[in-house]
């Protein structure tokens, strides 16, 4: 990493330099990693995203020395973290609260990328292992609800491993290897606690950095969607780039700012976020010959359960609420127009952005509601508007009137 | 070795050898990795403890009523036990037309009980309370017609699922505009004699699950 005509620094700082090369990773990733100059408030939900991935390892490390795994002393251990240990209720809160936070602060981070065409060319593989992120952490943060073995834990355990028996031939012995028994029971619980607290973990470490390298390569995106390698200076660093240390960093941290005073205002005065973070059917143990009335999964998840129960046949149920999953990671081949920012598209893009943005709230809003006839009617319309966005960009995409796009980056405000 | 296999260092390299021996060794690993994995895969599988507490189980059922439910464990799953009145059992026949699966042919039961009341004997009904979408219990609307908004007045008796939906009859097959594809599972089970069940046992051979 060092350039050979560099000279060694005396004293312990050149020691260490010889040896791991800090100061070369300072240099390339912080203080000479330039990014473009016109960020905006979209570009805080990244570094947040990190902040609260680990926030969730540090509470999470706290919540494993008291939490017992097992079906008979999960529930009375976390509810022992809630009355009996120091400040228990404080990192149980962090960590329910920070589940929440992540989903919310991965959504605005991937719209983002939808406003701006992040995904695009070069950028497709930073979207993919972004979405592989995404993906971890719906699989973490469903183990993660089950652990507290509360009624809506163990019912949401039974819906969501079922949905795996609609998978021809094999669905039935894999579900019954995925739970280790006949139902949901403790070897269950066990493994979800080793998946949630160790592997997943570990793989969401490995894909941020896998994330973060393939950022590094291309650089951001920016919002008027121009690659600002193209126009250098004499110098070679890119006109309309800014190092990243200290300008992000301090800008980063403004950032930071706004976002804990929110997400402290919910952990100390909101938790429950109105049955929406932790719903009222988990302060009851689980128990296999109740369900809970009615059952809803956590709001990050409604809008594929709403797309779920839309359908009146349970495999091609499953199969949608998969294509709607993995339709994100299609994106960058599906958009084929010549412009990445939504400043430079068209109307026709505009709109269906809209309906899209629309639909993906609605059906959030629908998965949270009974069902009822008028409902899986408006699930339908919505996951209608949902696909439409992904499936008919091939063609609406190219025949956008796009603006043109200018030679340099451009500010608002 | 043999002279001809041994090589000094200014022989050519055979590229061949080489690419045959690395393929091999790939493979030879890649056969060592299946069989390494098989016992972590292997772990996850039901233990012999969850195998061992999931053996048959013994029902009374002199004290069930007409009309009345029993919901017994099995495997960890519900099994509803129903005396149907001679009124229940009769109205069966009434409403195939809004039935999914009315004969039953798509759906999970034993031989004996693939017949218009899905059972061995008309009045007592035996199914696992496990909707056959998502695996919620669905609950019990015995009652003809029901204030329920999605059951109403014309509700021929039978259950509802709270989670999304789904309707079935009281002999455990499912309405037509449920979520539901096939009718609720029937275990296998037999009658030692006339006030006694035996859930997960057919009576056929010994030890049958």
């Amino acid at each position: 990493m060092s350039t050979p005509n560099e000279v060694t620094k005396p004293g312990f700082w050149g020691w260490l330099n010889k040896r791991l090369p800090v100061d070369s990773f300072i240099k390339g990733s912080l203080t000479e990693y330039f990014a473009p100059k016109n960020f905006n408030v979209w570009y805080f939900f990244g570094s947040l995203a990190l902040l609260v991935l680990v926030m969730q390892l540090l509470s999470g490390i706290f919540l494993a020395m008291f939490y017992k795994p097992g079906a008979a002393t999960a529930f009375d251990s976390v509810e022992f973290i809630m009355r009996e240990v120091n400040y228990g209720w404080l990192i149980r809160y962090l960590h329910s609260t920070g589940a929440s936070a992540f989903f919310l602060v991965v959504y605005l981070h991937m719209f983002r990328a939808l406003l701006y065409g992040s995904y695009k060319a070069p950028r497709e593989l930073l979207w993919l292992f972004g979405m592989i992120i995404y993906l971890a952490l719906m699989a973490e943060g469903f183990m993660g609800y089950v652990l507290p073995w509360g009624n809506m834990s163990y019912w949401a355990a039974t819906v969501i491993i079922n949905l795996f028996s609609t998978i021809p031939v094999i669905g039935t012995g894999l579900v019954e290897w995925i739970r280790g028994d006949y139902g949901v029971a403790d070897a269950t619980l066990n493994r979800f606690f080793s998946l949630h607290v160790v592997a997943i973990p570990l793989i969401l470490l490995m894909l941020v950095a896998l994330h973060l390298i393939a950022l590094r390569e291309n650089g951001s995106n920016n919002p008027d969607g121009i690659e600002i390698k193209d126009k250098k200076g004499a110098d070679g660093h890119p006109l309309d780039g800014i190092p990243f240390h200290p300008y992000y960093t301090v800008k980063d941290i403004v950032g930071v700012c706004f976002f804990l005073t929110l997400f402290f205002i919910v952990v100390f005065f909101v938790p429950t976020m109105g049955k929406l973070f932790l719903e009222p059917a988990n302060f009851e143990p689980a128990d296999a010959l109740s369900t809970p009335n009615p059952i809803a999964p956590s709001w990050y998840f409604t809008p594929y359960y709403a797309i779920l129960r839309a359908v009146p046949n349970k495999g091609v149920g499953a199969l949608l609420l998969l294509v709607a999953v993995l339709s994100f990671f299609f994106l960058p081949w599906l958009d084929r127009s010549p412009v990445k920012s939504i400043r430079y598209r068209g109307w026709i893009f505009k709109t269906f952005l809209t309906i899209f943005t629309i639909s993906f709230l609605a059906l959030m809003w629908l998965g949270l509601q009974e069902v009822s006839t008028v409902y899986v009617w408006l699930a339908r319309i919505f996951a209608v508007g949902y696909f439409a966005f992904f499936w008919l960009m091939p063609w609406y995409s190219r025949w956008d009137p796009v603006k043109p796009v200018p030679e340099r980056v451009t500010y608002h405000g | 070795m043999s002279e001809a296999g041994s090589q000094t260092a200014d022989s050519p390299i055979d590229e061949s050898r080489r690419k045959f021996l690395t393929a091999a060794t790939s493979a030879t690993a890649a056969v060592g990795v299946v069989f390494a994995a098989a016992p972590f895969i292997e772990s996850w599988a039901p233990s012999e403890r969850a195998k061992a507490l999931g053996v048959p189980i013994s029902v009374p059922l002199a004290n069930l009523e007409p009309g009345q439910m029993l919901t017994y464990v099995w495997r960890l799953k519900p099994i509803y036990i129903i005396r149907r009145t001679a009124e229940m059992v009769a109205q069966l026949s009434a409403h195939d037309a809004q039935l999914k699966d009315p004969k039953s042919a798509d759906s999970d039961q034993p031989a004996y009980a693939q017949n218009e009341q899905r059972s061995r004997r008309p009045d007592i009904m035996v199914m696992i309370g496990i909707c056959t979408h998502l695996g919620c219990l669905p609950k019990a609307h015995f009652d003809v017609g029901d204030p329920t908004p999605s059951l109403g007045p014309t509700w021929p008796g039978g259950f509802l699922c709270p989670c999304h939906g789904s309707r079935f009859d009281l002999a455990g097959r499912v309405f037509d505009g449920s979520p539901a594809s096939v009718n609720l599972v029937i275990p296998p089970y037999s009658f030692p004699d006339d006030n006694t069940l035996l859930v997960g046992d057919d009576g056929t051979k010994k030890g049958a699950a």
